[in-house]
């Protein structure tokens, strides 16, 4: 048993307690959470590099096996994620030494608390201990969301916490239900037990895998359930916002999971059930999210829209493409993770040098150092934009091609293509008003960004730019991923396959 | 015993559901406490009714009470408190900051304040 596997749950968690007991020396805790982030990433890569090679890893609690007691799980997706997590982390951590950290007492420990969850959610192999690591998440992000305080942030706040405390009783009543029809909550040996169902359970378990569906469609911000997003991202402070680039990826990973794993779209009593949905609802999102960034009149808005564009996208390619469309689409999600936490920072960067008109997209005063601030907006416009030889191009290029065989490739082709259109135009018209259209003084509140709040914006745009030297791997490594999503019996036999008394037992009751 | 647990569970599910829709953080606050007991008690229900059974599986056990659902209970019940606590602390904060207890922090029809009083 890898021990390594558990670290990035217990570091995080470890850290954030011992941080709670530093109170207010800034010194000692913004130490402590570096180097127990920058340890994250070691043990991150050294994860990532072990998942890379296609087998998989689990880790018993306690050494309770598989389907009795929750079990770890490392494969390549969750590899990746946890990889990602890490390096959005470091970067948003750096930025928010610049001054962020400051303003209230326990970001650092909230900030912990927050990758414990996400890790968490990315690594466990047991349906409620998914929840649970939900609601860790969850509520470090509550607390990180109104960081600063201010009238917006709590406004957002109420909104988002409310929508998430409905969302989290019905993934409740979804994984009961689930757990009355099969008597297991283990993911692997609910993927069999569902496989293998009575006819009769099968409306019940259908029905909870669709409110699952809605649950996840919550955190990834899907078409209905998407509105408290713009609020709660555009108004989150910048370190803040740069980290939730990765939130919603987290109910990607969970749609993710379960439709090729429990209700896998092929076979079984689950065939059909979630790409009816997915398909139009991810098209739906990314229209209407392009929309939204046309209308965004504030720059943080039009990222956050542009949240909610990469996560359509990601579907579409996912419920659209077959297994190659699943290799585009985790292509598109490191770039677009990447990239959006990028941009964040960025935002802030250039709201701060703009002084008292900040991220308002109208008519400004100019701005402090133009051309630095412009040349990373026009990088990062292109990449996010997917202009040809960025990361985005490539993505977007790949799920393209992998809809051609598609029944539905002109609505792929069409919405992907079309959206894209708009958020060039929305970036072009956003970096000539901000940039362009200024008077000829500068503002007095301005503050000119200074060297280590690039550190983390260079590297982030770096990665994208790595990401199309190094695409041939990558690409490898996302058909390998996707390959292995597809193949979920591997899963399986990787998580309960050493465990041979594992028949669901007699419901009680039933026995009279 | 089913008959009265079902109603029970739908009668408080549909008042948490209308009270989450009123536009009052209060009311919202009440509204997802009642779907977090109802929840809780769904949960319950899951692992079946039975009464007078032992926990553990034996020999000589007919029938038994299924402790999973039981121990799910207790940490959604945990987790539960842990949020409606927050929430009604962020609740009390808007309210001082925006001083409106509305869910979006202001009054959608300022002309309609004096009759909602």
């Amino acid at each position: 048993m890898n021990h390594l596997l558990v670290l990035p749950i217990i570091l995080p968690a470890l850290t954030a307690a011992l941080l709670l007991f530093c109170g207010r020396q800034l010194g000692l805790t913004r130490m402590l959470s570096l180097i127990s982030t920058a340890v994250l990433l070691a043990v991150s890569v050294s994860l990532f590099l072990d998942a890379e090679t296609g087998a998989f890893q689990t880790y018993a609690l306690s050494d309770w096996v598989a389907p009795f007691g929750i079990v770890l799980v490392l494969d390549r997706l969750s590899g990746l994620l946890v990889l990602l997590t890490a390096v959005v982390a470091l970067a948003a951590l750096i930025y928010a030494m610049q001054g962020w950290d400051t303003r209230g007492k326990y970001f650092h420990a909230l900030f912990q608390f927050q990758l414990m969850g996400i890790n968490g959610a990315f690594l466990t192999g047991d349906l409620f201990n998914l929840f649970v690591f939900f609601e860790i998440l969850l509520i470090a992000s509550y607390c990180l969301l109104m960081y600063g305080f201010g009238e917006r942030r709590l406004r957002a706040s109420v909104h988002y916490v409310a929508i998430n405390l409905t969302g989290s009783a019905v993934f409740l009543i979804a994984v009961s239900l689930l757990y009355s029809v099969t008597g297991t909550l283990n993911m692997a040996h609910l993927a069999e037990v569902v496989a293998q169902s009575a006819p009769e359970d099968i409306a019940l378990i259908r029905s909870s895998g669709l409110m699952l569906l809605g649950v996840f469609g919550i955190k990834a911000a899907l078409f209905p359930l998407y509105f408290w997003l713009p609020a709660a991202y555009s108004s989150a402070s910048a370190p803040v916002a740069a980290l939730f680039a990765i939130m919603t990826k987290v109910g990607v990973y969970a749609i993710l999971r379960f439709t090729t794993l429990i209700f896998p779209d092929n076979a079984g009593p689950a065939a059909v059930l979630t790409t009816p949905w997915l398909l139009p609802v991810a098209i739906v999102t990314l229209i209407l999210a392009a929309l939204g960034a046309l209308a965004a009149k504030r720059l943080l808005e039009l990222f956050a829209y542009l949240t909610i564009a990469s996560v359509g996208t990601i579907l579409i390619a996912v419920s659209a493409g077959g297994v190659a469309g699943l290799s585009g689409g985790l292509f598109y999600l490191i770039h677009s993770t990447l990239i959006m936490s990028a941009l964040f920072l960025l935002a802030e960067m250039i709201g701060q040098a703009r002084g008292e008109a900040q991220d308002q997209l109208h008519q400004g005063p100019m701005l402090l150092k133009p051309v630095s601030l412009g040349i990373a907006f026009l990088l990062a416009a292109v990449i996010v934009a997917g202009l040809p030889l960025s990361s985005g191009f490539l993505a977007k290029l790949m799920i393209l091609q992998s809809a051609m065989p598609s029944s539905s490739m002109p609505w792929v082709w069409g919405s992907i293509l079309v959206s894209s259109l708009f958020v060039l135009i929305t970036l072009s018209r956003a970096g000539s008003m901000i940039f362009w259209k200024t008077s000829h003084e500068t503002s007095p509140q301005a503050v000119a960004p200074d060297g280590l709040r690039w550190l983390p914006v260079v590297g982030l745009l770096g990665c994208s730019l790595l990401m199309v030297v190094y695409a041939a791997p990558l690409k490898h490594f996302t058909d390998a991923t996707a390959q292995q999503l597809s193949t979920p019996s591997q899963y399986i036999k990787a998580v309960i396959g050493q465990t041979t008394d594992r028949a669901p037992r007699p419901l009680p009751g039933e026995a009279k | 015993m089913e008959l009265l647990l079902s109603t029970a569970l739908g009668i408080v599910t549909a008042c948490g559901i209308y009270l989450i829709l009123r536009g009052r953080t209060f009311s919202v606050v009440l509204g997802l406490s009642l779907l977090g007991y109802a929840v809780n008690l769904f949960i319950f229900a899951m692992g079946r009714l039975v009464s007078g059974r032992p926990p553990v599986i034996t020999e000589q056990a007919l029938s038994y009470a299924d402790p999973i659902p039981q121990a799910l209970v207790l940490t959604a019940i945990v987790i539960g408190f842990g949020m409606t606590g927050f929430i009604v602390e962020l609740a009390l904060r808007t309210r001082h900051e925006t001083q409106s207890d509305h869910v979006d922090g202001q009054e959608s029809k300022p002309e309609q304040e004096g009759k909602r009083g």
